[in-house]
């Protein structure tokens, strides 16, 4: 089977021809043309095997600078769970001050993945 | 008030300048930024992919801010915030204004890191009534990401600059349905990872060929017309319909914002809308340096830091008095296939890097630095070139040491 992918790892974009066959339930890559660096028949694997993305988004805070943080995943989480997770770091509220890095949450929906601050937040003077 | 070098702007742009102008040898440096933080933009881009050259990780803008700022605290770089400049003379005399007050310093070396900002409904001369519920894309990012107020519930974005794609994914993510991306040119304006990760992913469609002919609604906007258009971008009839929705994310193009540089005579280049600048990133004013959005729209602030240093440098030994003034200049020209490149003149005394755009999207060509005789110094082979792709080859000065004149074309 053929699949034409664009890699996201890096501005590049490199347009990847991924060929792949399956093998019972596994996935075997027998080729990756198009990459520029050697991140991209990895990249290829993976994204063959179920697209993973890193996700950002804000959550709101309480008594703040600003009414929110900045925060993301800290590893990429499959794609399709996405929507689920928005949901749950939807439903968070913190309090002034949160500083950039702060763990907010850890392996959300079982992901294995945190999810830190980005950004901080001093306390509104 | 007196000080060695001036950086207006505390973006990414003029941390990157101030940080390098005091590491230089300046003794004192000053950034004066009008927002009440540091950091511009980059405040508002929560989303990642900013330092992967640079640090070899994906931060979100405000971590990318953050490493620059802790530097800038480290280096004892002076700034001042909620602070607007309001004239630039070509003495190097800053009008400052302020809460507490007008300000005038006298600076040795002036660093322009102004950035940039959006065409607006004006600049498009988009047709229709205007109702609220048009924004531009940087607009609506700002709303959303800082200040926690939802823009709107079903969207259409027009243009496909980097901004409208991610703010396209940011909206879905939201709760807001996105109708789909329409862009006027047949190729896409956003980096091809962007179309990937914040169209493609979540199922929203570009329209390419296709632009907004007329925007409805009387208070609030109640949908827009779209058309394809033909080859030179007039709307095709019997094509158009109508999609309705309550908001219109704009997103289509970016302005230098140099008033204060033409005020104060800095002559500026019709393509790139950012001032002409010689390989130390001086402007036609001696003494006045220019680097990141405000020379010259980037697609990377990785590029940015790495231009603006360069122009914090030179500042510094501008104001040191170690940069003498140049005499006579080789210039630059785009040839076939080229949109810009920058700079438009060098000395022929040091490397630099050489930033151009090419028209439109191509493969397997190469890039080629041409002297006067048409002999080439230097050939570079692309497997992909794009507009929305900014290309930087450095030159060493080995290489252009005799040419008279230069010229780079794509082959």
């Amino acid at each position: 089977m053929r699949r034409e992918l664009v890699c996201v790892i890096c501005p590049n974009g490199c347009e990847l021809e991924v060929e792949y066959q399956k093998q019972g339930e596994a996935l075997e890559i027998t080729k990756v043309e198009g990459q520029l660096c050697k991140k991209g028949p990895k990249w290829a694997e993976s994204e063959i095997k179920g697209s993973v993305r890193t996700i950002c988004t804000s959550v709101s805070v309480e008594g703040g600078e600003l009414p929110l943080v900045s925060v993301r995943t800290t590893s990429p989480v499959p794609l399709n769970s996405i929507f689920d997770l928005m949901e749950e770091i939807k439903r968070i509220r913190l309090k002034a001050p949160v500083r950039s890095g702060q763990v907010i949450l850890k392996n959300p929906k079982g992901l294995r993945t945190l999810i830190i601050a980005t950004k901080d937040i001093p306390l509104k003077t | 008030m007196k000080r060695e070098v001036v950086v207006i702007g505390g973006g990414p742009a003029g941390l990157a300048a101030a940080i390098s102008a005091k590491r230089a040898g300046a003794r004192d440096v000053l950034i004066v930024e009008r927002d009440k933080r540091l950091g511009g933009i980059l405040n508002q881009c929560i989303h990642d992919g900013f330092g992967l050259h640079r640090f070899k990780e994906a931060l979100s803008g405000p971590e990318y801010a953050k490493r620059f700022i802790e530097r800038l605290d480290a280096e004892g770089v002076e700034y001042m915030l909620d602070t607007m400049v309001t004239k630039l003379g070509r003495d190097k005399t800053l009008e400052l204004s302020s809460a507490k007050g007008l300000k005038r310093i006298e600076a040795k070396a002036v660093v322009l890191a102004m950035g940039c900002r959006e065409r607006t409904q004006g600049a498009i001369m988009l047709p229709g009534t205007r109702p609220s519920g048009i924004y531009t894309a940087g607009q609506a990012q700002n709303l959303i990401n800082l200040q926690n107020i939802m823009v709107g519930k079903r969207a259409v974005v027009l243009g496909s600059g980097d901004i409208g794609l991610i703010m396209a994914r940011r909206l879905l993510l939201e709760g807001c349905e996105v109708v789909g991306v329409y862009e006027i040119l047949p190729y896409p304006s956003g980096l091809p990872r962007n179309i990937q990760q914040c169209l493609l992913d979540y199922g929203i469609p570009l329209h390419l060929s296709t632009t907004v002919v007329e925007v409805h609604g009387e208070r609030r906007l109640t949908g827009v017309s779209v058309a394809k258009v033909d080859p030179n971008r007039r709307p095709l009839p019997n094509t158009t319909s109508f999609i309705p929705c309550d908001t219109l994310l704009l997103s289509v193009g970016l302005i230098p914002e140099n008033e204060l540089s033409r005020e104060a005579g800095v002559e500026i280049e019709p393509m790139t809308g950012g001032p002409l600048v010689d390989d130390t990133l001086m402007t036609s004013l001696e003494g006045i340096f220019a680097c990141g959005n405000v020379l010259q729209v980037h697609d990377l602030v990785d590029h940015v830091s790495e231009e603006s240093e360069l122009a914090g440098l030179f500042g510094a030994r501008f104001s040191e008095g170690e940069l003498r003034p140049l005499g006579e200049y080789t210039s630059i020209r785009p040839g076939p296939g080229i949109r810009y490149c920058l700079p438009q003149r060098v000395s022929r005394e040091r490397d630099f890097f050489l930033s151009l755009r090419v028209k439109e999207p191509m493969r397997d060509k190469k890039i080629v630095l041409l002297d006067e005789n048409r002999k080439r110094l230097i050939q570079k082979s692309f497997p992909r070139l794009h507009p929305a792709v900014m290309v930087r080859l450095k030159v060493m000065v080995e290489k252009i040491a005799k040419a008279k004149g230069l010229e780079v074309r794509v082959e």
